[in-house]
């Protein structure tokens, strides 16, 4: 993928299989939210391709939902805009747990809200493949660990039946989501994928939350080179010049 | 009895404002004034371009927006340039090449001025005719499209992954705009037409709780200015069109007032 002929991402095979949930990490400016455009077909990659099960269904939840001011716009309203019937949108806020805010203006709501009626909306579709773009950025880590739950049981509730795969973008480097099949760490490229390490086996993650919760995980890299400010990879670096920054 | 000239010109200013109001809300919720503005400055190049090649003025004026509509796009693609201030450059420059080139033009002596400001007691039956037949091609086509606008117009990258046509639905609504600025150049001229579509919407933004009471009400508060504008330039012997766009402005800073009460 290329910006002005600027390398943004190479080399990159995405593949998210059935029931699978994914999370991409990466810093900023890896390129993960390209990543997830392409993946969306908003984007057309510069060069590879994009290949999708027919008829594959996609919940979308985007990173931001900046609704101006000068759209009077309820909640309902805009659940509706999906073509879905009340009872359909009544369901989806339940799942999602913000059945309250049915009749609110949509730019009355608080971060955790909207985030949760973005959900709603992505799962009004029925999908097979649900793409979250930061589903928790701006959520307080008790939200956080809500969030994380719900994606997961609605991952677990449709398995058998549907094999709704989740593809999500995770904006902290290190805390994934604990249900997390396949994190891949991208910067330009794919730095390393693998297994989430469970959470309560990890000493930085029992002293920060106490080991109460199932729903973080905390990855751990293994990168085998450095970057530059750019994102190239530099030459391996001795250990003094590590230590020295 | 009302003399005819003002009948014509309430009935053709009417036709206007509820044309605008349904656009003008999406001008305003997909934060395209500039946009606006820069379709009907180049209204102005169709305008001579019409007079030069003797051809339909409003089919001219159609054509030539659709144009700059194309130059834009094509320009936002490919160059990275801002784009307000590329819609400045655009706007501009056309609405000075259409001043150029009709002082070439010696065959044809038009009085610019009217359709810089629009001549709103000059309308005739054919100006109703373009305003009514044309207007009902435009709201029919929003009303047939209303749900999908709405959904682009809340998160277009949203709305295409959920499968809308959003590019298609981008030009369509650049056509409609480039129809209602030819329909209604002569009757506000091409400086004035998006206040005319801009000012009720953002009034009524704030009395409204859904998006379709903002069209209505939008068109109500475009009535009102028309009919402000009218009896100030009827009674006062003021510019009918500035007229119309002052009384508009009065009911704007109005509801301003009251709702901060």
């Amino acid at each position: 993928m290329k910006f002005q002929n600027r390398e943004v991402l190479t080399g990159i095979n995405l593949q998210v299989n059935p029931g699978e949930i994914v999370t991409l990490i990466g810093p900023n400016g890896a390129g993960k939210t390209t990543l997830v455009r392409v993946a969306l077909g908003l984007q057309e990659p510069t060069s590879g391709q994009r290949s999708v099960r027919k008829g594959l269904r996609i919940g979308y939840m985007p990173q931001k939902l900046h609704i101006d001011d000068s759209m009077p716009l309820t909640v309902n309203r805009f659940l509706r805009l999906t073509g879905c019937r009340l009872t359909a949108v009544h369901d989806a806020l339940g799942r999602t747990g913000v059945s309250h805010v049915l009749q609110s203006p949509l730019q009355s709501l608080s971060g955790g809200e909207l985030q949760r009626v973005l959900l709603a909306r992505a799962l009004l579709h029925k999908p097979h493949l649900l793409v979250l773009d930061e589903p928790v950025q701006g959520v307080d880590v008790t939200g956080q660990k809500e969030l994380y739950q719900l994606i997961t049981e609605i991952r677990n509730a449709s398995r058998d039946r549907e094999h709704c795969a989740v593809l999500m973008v995770s904006h902290d480097l290190h805390l994934v989501m604990a249900s997390t099949d396949k994190v891949i760490c991208i910067n330009q490229h794919v730095c390393c994928s693998g297994h989430p390490h469970q959470v309560k086996q990890h000493p930085a993650y029992l002293r920060l939350f106490g080991g109460e919760s199932d729903e973080l995980a905390v990855y751990t890299h293994h990168h085998d080179h450095h970057h530059g400010v750019d994102g190239h990879i530099l030459e391996p670096q001795s250990p003094v010049s590590e230590g020295k920054q | 009895m009302m003399p005819d000239i003002l009948l014509s010109a309430l009935l053709a200013g009417y036709g206007v404002a509820l044309l605008a109001a349904p656009l003008g809300c999406f001008v305003v919720w997909r934060r395209m004034a500039y946009f606006g503005d820069t379709l009907s400055h180049s209204a102005l190049l169709g305008v001579s371009l019409g007079l030069m090649l003797d051809i339909n003025i409003n089919l001219a004026v159609i054509a030539s927006s659709l144009m700059i509509a194309a130059i834009l796009v094509s320009f936002q693609e490919k160059q990275r340039m801002a784009s307000d201030t590329l819609l400045g450059i655009l706007a501009h420059s056309s609405l000075s090449i259409g001043l150029v080139t009709v002082s070439f033009a010696d065959n044809v002596r038009v009085d610019m001025m009217s359709y810089l400001f629009g001549d709103l007691l000059a309308t005739g039956p054919s100006d109703l005719y373009w305003i009514y037949g044309g207007g009902a091609l435009v709201l029919a086509t929003l009303a047939w499209l209303w749900k999908p606008l709405l959904s682009m117009s809340v998160h277009a990258e949203l709305a295409q992954v959920e499968g809308i046509p959003v590019r298609k639905l981008r030009m369509t609504l650049t056509l409609l705009m480039a129809l209602v600025i030819a329909v209604a150049m002569k009757i506000v001229g091409v400086l004035l037409i998006t206040s005319l579509m801009i000012i009720p919407a953002a009034t009524a933004q704030r009395l409204a709780r859904t998006p379709e009471q903002m069209v209505i009400v939008s068109a109500l508060l475009g009535i009102l200015g028309v009919s402000g504008g009218l009896a100030a330039s009827w009674y006062l012997d003021t510019p009918a069109a500035p007229s119309v766009v002052v009384a508009s402005f009065l009911f704007f800073l109005i509801t301003r007032l009251i709702k901060r009460k």
